[in-house]
């Protein structure tokens, strides 16, 4: 099946308003999706497109835009080999969004990592803690507004 | 030292002869943080072959080494555990930073990475590159064994005693 009429079949399972739109780009497929109904379209992936594997979770910063950070979701299928991407946007302040840990467990460790440099919150998340960085570390280093050689940090102990 | 002509006797002073057994078994730590850890892994194999210099035995437990090769980047998160293997190491040690990384941060100028590990521990010997290649490090290995045989351990001791100075009358 070619990748558009694959993916309209995906777009006319999935709820009309929960996906805003659609890019397509070298046979890639990203889908932009609503934050509150993130979980909702994730699951029907997941158990109705064979989208069982969580390849990545990870944040974007568009510093200057509103709102500011971008979370991408990338799935695999293995029996149809296909890739879809998925992107939300976390709101509020602290940036906020569900936790996917419930629909994979792999999710823990990235929304982990996704926390410690981006400071986003995982509502939901059963251990949310550093993992890269120590306890203690100020800020969030892959933000746009945190300088790249530090902040003079004292080091771990 | 000086070698007598009759009789094969060696004269020598005690410093130098223990100075000259302790450089050739210097017994490194096993200790690799990034990939300065591979050419030290090559210069202890066959082809570069650091057992000439009396090295071959890389210790795992730090109570057993006396030399620090300090290979690779140190991160802020990994700089505890460097320093704590440092302090349980027994008298006298040597360490030698190994690439730009441990010596100056190198490329890593970053909020992750100690910027220099000799800002926390007494570095005897930088070997510069990145990374250095076994020649480098079997070089710096012979700036150490220099050092050690300079160290006076015998009679430096009431260095640091200042004996008064005689009063002029």
């Amino acid at each position: 099946m070619d990748i558009k009429k694959y993916t309209e079949k995906i777009l006319s399972a999935l709820p009309k308003e929960a996906v805003k739109s659609v890019q397509e780009f070298r046979g890639q497929v990203s889908l932009i999706v609503e934050s509150e109904r993130i979980i909702d379209v994730l699951k029907l992936l997941r158990d109705r497109f064979g989208f069982r594997y969580l390849i990545d979770l990870t944040a974007v910063d568009h510093l200057p835009n509103e709102p500011r950070f971008e979370v991408v979701y990338h799935l695999w299928c293995h029996a149809e080999k296909r890739l879809i991407r998925v992107k939300t946007f976390a709101k509020g302040e602290p940036p906020t969004i569900s936790s996917v840990v419930g629909l994979w467990s792999t999710a823990n460790w990235h929304e982990r990592e996704c926390y410690d440099m981006f400071g986003i919150i995982f509502d939901g998340h059963p251990d949310l803690r550093r993992i890269l960085l120590w306890e203690g570390f100020d800020g969030h280093p892959l933000r746009k507004d945190y300088p790249v050689e530090g902040r003079d940090e004292k080091r771990n102990n | 030292m000086g070698i007598e002509q009759s009789g094969g006797i060696l004269v020598t002073t005690l410093e130098k002869v223990v100075n000259w057994a302790r450089k050739y078994s210097v017994w490194p730590l096993t200790f690799g943080l990034a990939c300065c850890a591979i050419e030290m892994i090559c210069t202890a194999a066959a082809r570069f072959d650091i057992a000439r210099f009396g090295m071959e035995a890389y210790r795992p437990s730090p109570r057993q080494a006396d030399m620090m090769i300090v290979a690779g980047t140190v991160t802020k998160k990994m700089l505890p555990a460097v320093l704590r293997l440092y302090e349980q190491m027994v008298d006298p040690k040597w360490v030698m930073v190994m690439g730009s990384c441990a010596t100056s941060g190198g490329v890593f100028r970053s909020y992750a990475v100690v910027q220099g590990i000799d800002k926390y521990l007494p570095v005897d010997v930088y070997v510069p590159g990145c990374p250095p290649t076994p020649d480098a490090l079997l070089y710096g290995v012979t700036k150490i064994h220099e050092k050690i045989m300079q160290d006076k351990w015998l009679t430096k001791k009431y260095e640091h005693i200042k004996f008064p100075e005689k009063v002029k009358s």
